[in-house]
């Protein structure tokens, strides 16, 4: 059940080059909401008719607050990191179903890139037993702190070697050989593309969560399409992101790109 | 005032009120159920329903655009008997009519559905001639009008319920496609479906669309559409029920002053989850308001 609230912006601020980290006080949502799921954020400017859907980092159900680590890479985005502390932002959620965890797995690989890391951050907090963490970026990879004060181990690949190791996130994995029963992951699709290649070549199931140009965000306007496999036979259908995923399993994904 | 009266008749269908969705905006309603509730809309009318299961376009399907979107889903739709399955038994709990809107590719395709679709327990048929966003069927049909008065009169043979039939903007004169429309059997009208639109990706150098181009909507098109409204409603005799661009109850009444016997909001519902609720209050409020005991006492009043 997805309700429309009127949030309280409680903290806005830029936490990386254009990347700012917005703690909303909207008590419906956050008791409801899972790790990997988004919300729409509605602009309230006449112009920018579409709401915005940003996945949810950090969840604080019991005291009714969601962290949001977004980009600015329009004008939807830009107005939001404009906002001040103690403006109402009208939200609709949560959206989309989250990453599937499971209790009976004690050893997790979580995978992210760029912008697709913070939704990996409130995984993170809920899953059991050992994680290894491979956080991916142009230059320096968000949240990385976060990930690291939660216990996991943390491995960077950037792609100009400004920290960590250079190169992308999964030619890292090819190194260090992690072992894991559950791939997590989000990022880019080109990223996601090479990580289910590797999870399947080193039989690790992986969860890989989607992102799309979307519209209502609840699966009315079957904007933000995937092609997803049929099971038991050479087939494919377009399901919604918004909907069905964001969360897939890597080897049901038509790599297309 | 306690007493006005809201409802409208469409060929016979009689609407609560004159709001119903527009087709490809709202799903079948479910997706819709934890904004909106159904028994307070005049009508649903459903996503298109083909005879077959569709796959629809490439993604990205989506683009904003200044006051408005722009879409390339391609009639994506799970085929006629999945939607009798699934979705006429859900609808069917509510007080609400249920308009079923179909597509084809061809004429035979447009039959096939219609048949299997008016064994089923639904309401209305809108005819879908006026997608820009697949290449055979759709738009084809609803820009000459010769072709859309065959289609129409081809169809109409298949419906055992009144069929509505909607009308693309992209023509030089929608009012010659609306009389063919009706000269082929049309019970009632509707429009307009989106404007023909492209956007690029200035720095990818290519267009946002994977489609290239797709199917303009929003606050921005109104204005063209309560014009086409306005010129259609004067040049035939059946219903015709006005959408473009409506996101409030000053939309909805601007299009039945201008000729609409009924309205659909469609992209408004991607702005706003409540917005068809808040029309269907909203007109009721402005009647209040204004002393109009009912609704068709407005409707075409604009000379």
């Amino acid at each position: 059940m997805k309700s429309v609230e009127f949030a309280e912006i409680l903290k806005n601020e830029e936490i990386a080059d254009s990347t700012y980290s917005m703690e909303l006080f909207c008590p419906e949502i956050a008791k409801k909401a899972a790790a990997g799921q988004f919300i729409e954020i509605y602009t309230g400017l006449g112009e920018n008719i579409l709401p915005r859907p940003i996945s949810i980092s950090e969840i604080d159900s019991e005291n009714g607050k969601l962290t949001l680590v977004y980009q600015v890479v329009g004008r939807g985005t830009d107005y939001f990191s404009q906002c001040p502390v103690g403006d109402m932002l009208k939200i609709m959620g949560p959206c989309g179903n989250g990453f599937n965890i499971s209790h009976d797995i004690k050893q997790h690989i979580i995978v992210g890139g760029g912008i697709g890391i913070p939704p990996l951050l409130e995984l993170c907090k809920r899953l059991d037993g050992e994680v290894n963490v491979f956080l991916g970026a142009k230059s320096s990879p968000v949240l990385a702190d976060k990930f690291k004060s939660l216990g996991a181990e943390v491995f960077i690949a950037t792609d100009d070697g400004s920290v960590g190791f250079r190169g992308n996130v999964v030619e890292l994995m090819e190194e260090i050989k992690p072992q894991g029963k559950m791939i997590y992951s989000c990022g880019p699709k080109i990223m996601l593309k090479f990580l289910s290649a590797w999870a399947e070549k080193n039989n690790i199931p992986v969860q890989v969560s989607m992102e799309e140009r979307m519209a209502c965000g609840i699966g009315a306007c079957v904007g933000c399409a995937v092609k997803i496999r049929k099971s038991g036979c050479n087939d494919w259908q377009n399901l919604k992101v918004c909907k069905d995923g964001p969360v897939f399993m890597g080897d049901e994904v038509v790599w297309d790109e | 005032m306690n007493n006005i009266k809201t409802s409208v008749d469409i060929c016979g269908v009689v609407m609560k009120n004159p709001v119903t969705t527009a087709s490809g905006t709202f799903g079948s309603g479910r997706e819709f159920s934890d904004f909106v509730d159904l028994n307070k809309l005049g009508a649903v009318t459903v996503k298109g329903v083909a005879s077959e299961p569709w796959k629809g376009n490439d993604s990205p399907r989506i683009a904003e655009v200044y006051g408005g979107m722009l879409n390339s889903v391609g009639l994506q739709n799970p085929g006629a008997e999945y939607f009798i399955e699934n979705d006429i038994p859900f609808l069917r709990q509510f007080d609400t009519r249920i308009i079923v809107n179909i597509c084809g590719h061809s004429i035979e395709e447009y039959c096939r559905a219609a048949e299997r679709l008016s064994e089923a327990d639904i309401d209305l048929f809108e005819l879908n001639i006026s997608c820009p966003n697949v290449s055979e069927g759709g738009i084809t049909f609803g820009t000459v009008p010769s072709m859309a008065e065959k289609v129409v009169s081809e169809v109409k043979k298949y419906c055992k319920k009144p069929l509505i039939v909607k009308l693309t903007p992209n023509v030089t004169d929608i009012t010659e496609i609306a009389k063919a429309a009706v000269s082929g059997g049309a019970d009632a009208l509707s429009l307009i479906n989106t404007l023909l639109g492209m956007k690029i990706d200035i720095k990818r150098r290519k267009p946002v669309l994977a489609n290239k181009v797709g199917g303009f909507s929003g606050p921005a098109i109104k204005p063209v559409a309560v014009r086409m409204v306005y010129q259609v409603s004067k040049v035939v005799n059946v219903p015709v029920i006005g959408m473009g661009g409506i996101a409030d109850y000053e939309d909805a009444i601007e299009f039945i002053m201008a000729g609409a016997a009924a309205v659909a909001v469609g992209t408004a519902n991607f702005m706003n989850p409540f917005a068809t609720v808040e029309i269907v209050d909203g007109i009721e409020k402005f009647m209040r308001e204004n002393d109009i005991y009912d609704i068709s006492d407005i409707r075409g009043i604009i000379d």
